[in-house]
């Protein structure tokens, strides 16, 4: 994880940086606002495997040196692509659940959802934010969404992600206002599930 | 029909960033935004940077725009309702510098409308985003003035003051004498500062299909309120949240239904009263003479 | 016929230029130079760098004659500028013991190692109009002698002789202090405040603010007993770490007024009698800011110490949130932007009320 690859090995980050992060964040910003929808996304970057084009999106225009990233160890938190990370957000890639402001999870690991920083009651928004890369994303089918930015209600469906999953993302729902953001990443774009979303069958 | 009278930005400042703000400092505010959003009503400190523009003037709404703002949106900035008041072109001015970005005073064109103490009066749209300029972003300020307090308060969801403040009006003047800055609660959890907009254009918040961000520079919050979000005015069974009402209508367009200005014509006191929202004046104005 | 008050561009465009030419003044006189602001308006210029927490002699001029003297004008320019630079590097901890003297003065002691400098000050000037100085020259005055500076020569500051002999409470890390200090410029300042955080907002604080305060506690607004333990002022080292060197290298001195107050303390359940610390710190000559920030330092510790908190100075709320000038000066300010949408639902809501008044009291009198 330490290691430091060599400037030329490395791959490429936004071709403009500034602009590219803008959209980026527009995109994150309008699917936070309004949950389940899916979001395409305006930039994308050749990420070294397995981080997605669209995970690797998202932490370019989020994450820096005051927002930690967490790899998955299963699989995503490999030399590259913490590498990749440091050089070009400049973020520090922690190995402590707890002191990530970004977690980047494969579906199959994202049962387990213990340990991430939920904020505190006085300051809900010290909270990690999940970025899950899930195989597909796909709108008006799947399980039933509703809650702040759903008009009545909407369906999503995320392929690849545990029974457990879901299960937390209920308990996660209890605790607010505290609790975790999560960011779904599939290749057709990014979909999202902040704490307020209620998810039913 | 009317064209696109859009403007495009031209004499843009060189030497700064897009939009001003260096990239961490938008990627602080951005992260900042993301946790309101998810936070409905919930004020997320945030580091605030100086801006070239007075504490107090949008500092805060200037920040949220320039974290936001890209460079296919169009910007609409109002003050009072109006886009042609000082500080409002003074902002407009600003981002058309910095960032080259294209500026409209027609509500409808607008995909990012900043504003202070006021709602436009065109129903606002999934594809724009209100960014609200907030002097005080504690709703709880006025009845507990420390911020360790007002922080626990939101904590323990303890706002039995704001009811008892609220009752003591109806007790003593038999209604609820706060015109501006009503507080709200918003999906039922936090209550919120909507800014100093006049209770009439607290209705528009409710269930509003655009996002609305807030930002309170020299107090260093940001909070949001989501797209079809419930948003509710503080009120009690036997007295009821109601809005202004005019018996006059707007002296230039006729309309009923929008919030009025009163403005003095001469030494006699003679009085008449406008629309505050220019743009919603304007169009009608025209529309009407269409139509003759 | 109806003519809002709506300024628009060219009124905007007008009253710069109008500023611009009132800033200018008359033509016929000569304009200020940078250079001459620099020189001679020294004290000016320490205090924008101060509160503008930005050290550049050049820049803290060039505000000065922008803002058309306006201080706190300067310091808003200068602020505002400083949010746009990069961040390259951080400074170890400067050492005041090495300074390079240029005034030191103890109340506490009569003589000391390295001495009492009094060197440039108005302290014992008496006040009386020189009207030398408004002849048209005045640089005919014979220069001064100056005392050869003394180098790398290390001259122990009061507080830490005292130390020796465990008189007074030693500056180590306290229960809430982290182990980085503070920084309210990244972080938003939240309370409890640690006293690296307070110590930074006071030296951004407002020097007028600052000392109206500091003297409500020597009146008695919660007293701390404190004496001038040392004032000093002159040249120390910056020094930085560079990550690819590992060691420290100099990248150049800049002028600084410490002081620190010596403050009686009783004592407490946890500690014995003792001599507590008040601290101040300000860029260039700024000895009145830096004893009333070190005064305001001390009234700020009076929890952390057991003391009573009864004094607006001892409540760290209260005097953080308010000691910044360009925050205040901006929101006072703001109250000349026009509010004419909520005077008018303040209208709307006085006349349903005294409609409400006028029944009522008729009701009365028909009863």
């Amino acid at each position: 994880m330490t290691a430091i690859p060599h400037a030329s090995d490395l791959r490429p980050g936004f071709a403009d940086p500034v602009l590219s992060g803008q959209a980026v964040y527009r995109a994150v910003l309008k699917g936070m606002s309004y949950p389940g929808r899916l979001q395409a996304l305006p930039a994308t970057v050749d990420a070294p495997p397995p981080l997605s084009p669209v995970a690797a999106g998202v932490l370019l225009a989020l994450a820096d040196l005051d927002a930690p990233v967490w790899l998955d160890p299963a699989g995503l938190a490999t030399d590259d692509v913490a590498g990749w990370l440091r050089f070009h957000c400049g973020c520090p890639v922690v190995e402590d659940r707890a002191t990530a402001a970004f977690a980047v999870l494969d579906a199959t690991s994202a049962a387990d959802l213990e340990g991430f920083a939920l904020g505190t009651p006085e300051y809900p928004e010290r909270s990690a934010t999940l970025i899950i890369q899930v195989p597909r994303l796909a709108e008006g089918e799947g399980h039933t969404l509703t809650g702040p930015g759903i008009k009545g209600s909407t369906r999503l469906r995320a392929e690849g992600l545990p029974e457990g999953f879901w299960r937390a993302l209920a308990d996660n729902r209890l605790l607010f206002p505290q609790g975790l953001d999560v960011i779904l990443a599939a290749p057709e774009g990014l979909a999202c599930l902040p704490r307020t979303t209620i998810v039913s069958e | 029909m009317q064209p696109n009278d859009a403007t495009q930005a031209q004499d843009t400042l060189d030497g700064y960033n897009f939009a001003y703000l260096d990239e961490q400092t938008k990627r602080m505010i951005r992260r900042a935004t993301l946790k309101a959003v998810a936070i409905p009503g919930y004020q997320v400190p945030f580091a605030g940077r100086e801006m070239p523009l007075p504490y107090g003037w949008g500092t805060g709404g200037i920040q949220v725009t320039a974290a936001v703002i890209g460079p296919d949106d169009t910007l609409k900035v109002i003050d009072q309702g109006a886009d042609d008041t000082t500080n409002a072109v003074s902002i407009r001015r600003f981002f058309a510098r910095t960032a080259g970005v294209a500026t409209t005073e027609r509500t409808t064109q607008a995909s990012l409308i900043q504003t202070r103490h006021r709602i436009p009066e065109a129903p606002l749209t999934e594809d724009q985003i209100l960014v609200y300029q907030v002097p005080i972003p504690e709703p709880l300020r006025w009845m507990e003035a420390r911020e360790s307090e007002t922080r626990k308060m939101h904590a323990l969801e303890e706002y039995g003051v704001m009811h008892v403040k609220l009752y003591e009006d109806i007790a003593h003047l038999g209604r609820i004498a706060t015109s501006y800055d009503y507080p709200v609660r918003v999906n039922g959890r936090y209550v919120m500062a909507p800014s100093p907009i006049p209770k009439f254009d607290n209705p528009k918040m409710d269930m509003m299909p655009a996002l609305q961000l807030f930002g309170a520079g020299r107090e260093k919050r940001i909070y949001a309120v989501p797209p079809y979000t419930r948003v509710e005015s503080l009120d009690f069974e036997d007295h009821p949240f109601e809005v202004q009402a005019w018996d006059e209508a707007c002296a230039l367009c006729g309309a009923t239904d929008s919030y009025l200005d009163e403005v003095v014509i001469d030494d006699a006191g003679g009085r008449m009263f406008v629309c505050s929202d220019t743009d919603h004046c304007t169009q009608r104005t025209a529309s009407r003479e269409a139509a003759e | 016929m109806y003519v809002a008050v709506k300024g628009g561009e060219r009124a905007i465009d007008n009253a710069h230029r109008l500023l611009a030419e009132e800033r200018r003044g008359d033509r016929a006189v000569p304009a200020l130079s940078l250079t001459q602001i620099k020189e001679q308006m020294t004290l000016a210029v320490d205090r924008v760098m101060t509160e503008g927490s930005l050290y550049d002699r050049d820049l803290a001029a060039l505000a000065i004659k922008q803002a058309r003297g306006d201080l706190v004008e300067a310091i808003f320019l200068l602020r505002a500028y400083r949010t746009t630079l990069p961040r390259l590097a951080v400074s170890e901890p400067v050492d005041t013991a090495r300074m390079t003297i240029r005034r030191r003065v103890s109340a506490t002691f009569k003589d000391l190692p390295g001495g009492q400098v009094l060197g440039p000050t108005f302290d014992y000037t008496h006040r009386l109009m020189d009207f030398k100085l408004a002849a048209e020259a005045d640089d005919d005055a014979e220069p001064c002698e100056r005392g050869e500076p003394r180098q790398d020569e290390t001259v122990p500051r009061v507080a830490d002789l005292l130390g020796e002999e465990g008189l007074i409470e030693p500056e180590v890390p306290r229960d809430g202090d982290t182990a980085e200090p503070g920084d309210i410029t990244r972080e938003p300042l939240e309370f409890p405040a640690d006293r690296s955080t307070r110590l930074q907002s006071l030296a951004r604080g407002d020097e007028g603010y600052l000392l109206g305060l500091a003297y409500s506690t020597q009146r008695g607004y919660g007293r701390n007993h404190p004496f001038a333990g040392e004032i000093r002022m002159g040249d120390v080292a910056v020094e930085i770490v560079p990550e690819e060197l590992g060691f420290a290298v100099e990248i150049g001195d800049i002028t600084v007024t410490e002081c620190q107050m010596i403050n009686q303390f009783k004592g407490s359940k946890a500690a014995p009698p003792q001599f507590t610390r008040g601290y101040g710190l300000t860029f260039g000559q700024g000895e009145r800011k830096a004893m009333a920030m070190a005064l305001v330092d001390r009234s700020l510790r009076a929890e952390e110490l057991g003391e009573d908190l009864t004094a607006p100075a001892q409540d760290a709320e209260f005097v953080l949130s308010h000691c910044d000038n360009v925050e205040a000066s901006g929101f006072v300010q703001h109250l000349k932007l026009p509010h004419y949408v909520d005077f008018q639902g303040e209208l709307v809501t006085v006349r349903a009320l005294r409609r409400e008044h006028e029944r009522k009291e008729a009701t009365d009198a028909a009863e």
